[in-house]
């Protein structure tokens, strides 16, 4: 009797101090895309040990935070495709988008001897509608004199969650094939035309390495850390890039819009860029004084947001993410001195 | 003497208040998955169930590859499982029942049941696929690996526990007397297990095979890994396909549009109704057995 009355006395008081926050840390909780998810792991947990503030994200895909946001359920949601504004009305509130750093979407696929291949933009749209369907097609062996392509079958994987990987390559699959943007459209879930489905990033690249003759769209931390083969591909300029660190950021290298929302880097005009490129974003709303949240927490998050495009930028090479152009900083940190709490700007 | 009757009469009350409990729960859950669902019943109407296109960009969504996919990795996976359990059952409820042999028979197979959903995916992905690939390739069809038939595959060793510890447990309840006559009318102890055992506890056996069934049609993380993934109609077992649960695993956190979430909790009611249906249909089957 006496020991189970102290346990329930304990239990009170542990709940009663961690819902008075007795606590002295701040959390944030953020949730999204698994495009940039290597990124910002490392980068949260830099953060952590140098400046104590714990961040948990979760990569549930860019839908998963775009509706997190929405639901007021996450400080932040990171999303690789800005919300349209279509979308942007089913949200409480208004809300910001600022750029974090920017990313290449790779084809990837499994080849015995991982050789390296030239694709051209109607080819991939033609494989992933299904219409190319052996590795060892004349247009894929014209462009590849020097590679013996093997007589099999392509596996197309794509995602089946929804993505904002998927809404970026389909993006550009729109741009450069009339097919695909009449058949299936862009969007972060498709009506995919052929081929088998993983989960998130991870699950696509797991998929692509097991099935021999599979070809999928990852990005390219994945493809890298996994040792996977990947192509390179001819953008609009008429080069043929390999996708990497210099040429993602070579995409970002065009003219940005003043509302640096609508820049789009897919299909980039850019001559030395990757045509598969894309920034990768952050949701928040633009007044932080909703739902009694604390005015420390916004603070420690702003500055957050401030340091990844500043000083956590450094962390993004390491892991061939593209930093962000110092044009787009500068619009950047417009968009987060935007951010306010009942009124005045959070960041000075 | 007072006392015991209004413990006896509080006990039996909150046994009475349990019971409607769980009754409200599945009629609450059913009229929940209703209620969320009406964008889509509105937008879908009945085309819902006989189209095959999921269409997010569109919002053009359809059941019926989800529903054949369901139905054919749950029913193959029975026919399968049923089989290796209705042997496991004979072997642990008439020749090993008791001793060593037994009981790491028996621990073993309800550890099988043990063994977490994920778990049995990773086997499924590192060990079926491989194999079903090998299979695909002598028989000329596409390699994937993944599909349909891989998932009945994994999903039958799933569900094995179930119909095989039920299974067991009603033939040891088989009366002695009854096997003892049938052997002394000159039957063998295999006779005697198909025309006697078997058919006393026929009624069972099915209640068993039934709960598997009911396991093999809602199991979600297992299955979205083996699977596929691919949203067309297909009657191909060699192919890959999506079953509801899977399909709600994997786009609902994601579902951006009113309609869209709503069509994948139309989805979720559907399967609710499909279950229901099975159950229902499988105990009319069993007491009609039993009689």
């Amino acid at each position: 009797m006496k020991f189970s009355r102290f346990a329930v006395a304990a239990m009170i008081l542990c709940a009663a101090t961690s819902v008075l926050g007795f606590s002295q840390s701040i959390e944030l909780v953020g949730a999204g895309a698994t495009f940039p998810a290597p990124f910002y792991t490392k980068l949260f947990d830099e953060y952590n040990k140098q400046f104590g503030v714990k961040v948990n994200y979760q990569a549930i895909g860019s839908g998963g935070g775009q509706t997190q946001l929405k639901n007021k359920t996450v400080d932040f949601g990171a999303s690789d495709v800005v919300v349209t504004e279509e979308a942007a009305k089913s949200f409480p509130m208004p809300f910001l988008s600022i750029p974090m750093i920017a990313g290449a979407t790779v084809i990837t696929y499994n080849l015995p001897g991982s050789p390296e291949l030239k694709l051209t933009p109607d080819i991939v749209a033609d494989i992933f509608l299904g219409k190319i369907k052996r590795w060892n097609d004349g247009r894929i062996a014209a462009l590849n004199a020097s590679v013996t392509l093997p007589n099999i079958a392509i596996t197309v994987v794509h995602r089946s969650d929804g993505s904002g990987t998927t809404a970026v390559f389909s993006d550009y699959l729109a741009k450069v094939s009339d097919e695909w943007k009449s058949k299936v459209g862009v969007g972060q879930s498709l009506n995919w035309p052929a081929g088998v489905g993983g989960k998130g990033n991870p699950g696509v690249a797991g998929l692509v390495k097991q099935l021999p003759g599979a070809a999928g769209y990852v990005e390219l931390i994945y493809a890298l850390q996994n040792n996977m083969a990947y192509a390179t591909l001819k953008n609009k300029s008429g080069s043929f890039v390999k996708p990497s660190l210099a040429s993602t950021s070579a995409a970002a290298m065009v003219t940005i819009p003043d509302d640096v929302t609508k820049v789009n880097l897919t299909d980039t005009e850019a001559p030395d860029g990757y045509p598969i490129s894309t920034f990768t974003w952050i949701l928040v709303y633009r007044e932080q004084n909703y739902d009694n949240r604390p005015k420390a927490k916004v603070d420690g998050m702003m500055k957050l947001l401030w340091w990844i495009t500043h000083d956590g930028q450094r962390y993004a090479e390491p892991l061939s993410y593209a930093k962000l152009p110092k044009a787009v900083v500068d619009k950047a940190e417009v968009i987060m001195r935007s951010v306010t709490f009942g009124g005045a700007p959070v960041l000075k | 003497m007072k006392s015991e009757r209004t413990s006896d009469s509080a006990f039996r009350t909150l046994l009475v208040l349990g019971g409607i409990a769980v009754s409200v729960l599945l009629i609450a859950i059913f009229f929940s998955l209703l209620l969320s669902s009406r964008p889509a019943l509105v937008a879908n109407g009945f085309r819902f169930l006989t189209g095959s296109e999921w269409d997010p960009v569109t919002d053009s969504f359809h059941s019926l590859p989800f529903v054949v996919g369901t139905l054919l990795t749950s029913l193959i996976a029975l026919v399968i499982a049923t089989v290796f359990s209705l042997a496991l059952a004979v072997l642990m409820g008439e020749y090993f029942r008791s001793g060593p042999f037994a009981s790491v028979m028996r621990t073993a197979v309800e550890l099988l049941a043990g063994i977490p959903s994920v778990v049995y995916g990773f086997i499924g992905l590192f060990f079926f696929v491989p194999a079903v690939r090998v299979l695909q390739e002598a028989v000329g069809a596409p390699p994937y690996g993944v599909g349909i038939f891989t998932s009945a595959l994994l999903l039958a060793f799933m569900i094995l526990p179930y119909s095989a510890s039920i299974g067991r447990e009603m033939i040891g309840l088989v009366p002695g007397d009854l096997k003892e006559a049938a052997l002394s009318l000159g039957a063998t102890p295999s006779e005697t297990i198909w025309k006697v055992t078997l058919p006393y506890a026929r009624s069972g056996i099915l209640g068993g095979v039934l709960l598997s069934l009911g396991r093999a049609l809602g199991e979600t993380m297992a299955v979205t890994m083996v699977i596929g993934n691919s949203n067309s109609l297909t009657f191909n077992v060699l192919s890959p396909g999506n079953t509801m649960a899977s399909l709600i695993a994997n786009e609902f956190s994601e579902a951006s549009s009113n309609v869209y979430l709503a069509s994948l909790i139309e989805i979720a009611l559907l399967l609710f109704i499909i279950s229901t249906l099975i159950n229902i249909a499988g105990k009319i089957v069993v007491n009609r057995m039993a009689g």
